[in-house]
């Protein structure tokens, strides 16, 4: 259980750490909060030839509002994310979803970047960015790029981050105005990785849905948008009394959807059963707060 | 590039200046070459909590942290926890006296996370003791007697005891 030989750079400019990275020709690997790559060194699951830690980097530890998004910077800790009132106020799913992360020692090291880049299916932030409609904002030696989160995911742990590439920060869409969120989540002890989870935005204006977001967390391959459920609920009226049926309806046709992968924690059945229960109460709490925020 | 760093910290008051291999983890950093064996390494991956220091004024896991990468950096462990006195912590005697302690082995991490704890939130919940102990695992079962020690800990600071 010891980290494997590497080479360790600190770079105290973003300009040197992607030279390094870009130098390492795909073989480097950045340490942000190092919460979830030192225990894959550490079990020697990842074996990188070059570290570059980023953490004396100055800059990169912003988050910043403006009308239109949330941007959150590569050195931005979860509980950073927990002790802000902006977030609290203005973006409560992401505030809420942060609140099942780990546990206080995991949260002051480890970045919301660090969890979108390791993209594990199990992973709170990957679907919070994705349920946002959010951005990833990537660097390399070569420039920028920005990529949209549902294409930033790529699959189990994998991404669309190229040899060379970190991503420096991630950026939320808000929501538009009346707009109800919630974040659920399964797990078998508190702080636990999702066994299932959901998320959702719900957009109410007059009674009628105007707009939904939903992703379903922990299905095995990162972030899950629900979009046929999005357009099935899209224009429905959201009344207090029938919300509950025809939430339970998405809530078996998303199940339909899915075919987790069994493994030690859960069966596939489980799995999926979980996230039929996971889309209602999800629903069911945005709804609620789409009339707490009027 | 050297697989080897010259590092200077402050341990528990105390300026250290070593030379280490940059694999080298925070927690054996503390142990094989400071001799600071109160920090305990349990899972060396980041869930039983055992190794939990203060690093910079935040709980850290010591086995999920890089000993260079402390380098300038201010760590408190659990030897650092007594006054100039020698005296123990309040929170140490408050498990001392409420049987929160067994074979010891969590105690150091629990410690640590504890006056962290109570540090941002003098009167924490019953709710809130439990949530924010989550991440520190203790196999003597001892969990009901450590959150009684951290409630009489709260209670005696803020002087009602």
């Amino acid at each position: 259980m010891k980290a494997p030989w590497f080479d360790y750079q600190a770079p105290t400019s973003l300009a040197d750490a992607l030279a390094v990275l870009g130098q390492a020709e795909g073989d480097g690997r950045v340490l942000a909060g190092g919460q979830s790559l030192m225990p894959m060194l550490n079990m020697r699951i990842a074996d990188p030839a070059v570290l570059v830690d980023i953490n004396r980097i100055p800059g990169l530890d912003g988050i910043e509002e403006t009308d239109a998004s949330l941007s959150v910077g590569a050195l931005v800790r979860h509980a950073d994310i927990l002790n802000s009132d902006a977030v609290r106020a203005r973006w409560p799913l992401l505030h809420e979803a942060t609140t099942y992360v780990a546990h206080p020692a995991i949260r002051n090291r480890g970045t919301v970047c660090g969890s979108v880049s390791h993209n594990d299916p199990a992973a709170e932030h990957p679907s919070i960015l994705a349920t946002y409609d959010g951005t990833v904002v990537i660097a390399s030696a070569e420039g920028r790029r920005e990529v949209p989160a549902g294409e930033f995911s790529q699959g189990m742990l994998t991404t669309a981050l190229e040899p060379g590439e970190m991503v420096v920060g991630v950026r939320y869409a808000r929501p538009p105005e009346g707009t109800g969120s919630a974040f659920v989540e399964f797990a078998r002890r508190l702080g636990d990785f999702a066994i299932a989870g959901a998320a959702a935005l719900l957009t109410v204006r007059d009674g009628v849905c105007e707009r939904a977001r939903l992703t379903i967390v922990g299905m095995g391959e990162g972030p899950l948008r629900a979009t046929a459920a999005e357009d099935a609920l899209t224009g429905t009226k959201l009344e207090p009394g029938a919300a509950p049926g025809l939430f339970a309806d998405v809530a078996h046709e998303v199940k339909a959807t899915l075919d987790p992968a069994e493994d030690v924690h859960a069966s596939s059945g489980f799995r999926r059963h979980l996230a039929g229960v996971m889309v209602q109460r999800a629903l069911t709490a945005a709804l609620m707060r789409t009339r707490e925020t009027r | 590039m050297a697989r080897e760093q010259s590092i200077t910290l402050t341990v528990n008051g105390r300026e250290y200046t070593r030379t280490v291999t940059v694999r080298t983890s925070l927690a054996d950093f503390l142990r094989d070459h400071l001799h600071l064996t109160g920090t305990h390494t349990g899972c060396e991956h980041g869930v039983c909590g055992a190794c939990t220091v203060s690093l910079n004024g935040r709980s850290a896991r010591s086995c999920l942290t890089l000993a260079v990468q402390a380098d300038g950096g201010d760590v408190v462990t659990i030897e650092g926890l007594r006054d100039d006195e020698g005296e123990w912590s309040p929170v140490q005697k408050a498990f001392f006296e409420n049987f929160a302690v067994q074979c010891g082995f969590c105690t150091p991490g629990f410690l640590i996370t504890a006056i962290e704890l109570l540090r941002g939130n003098p009167d924490p919940s019953e709710e809130e003791i439990r949530e924010y102990l989550s991440g520190n695992i203790c196999r003597c079962s001892g969990y009901q007697a450590i959150i009684k020690a951290v409630q009489a800990a709260a209670a005696a600071a803020r002087g009602q005891e």
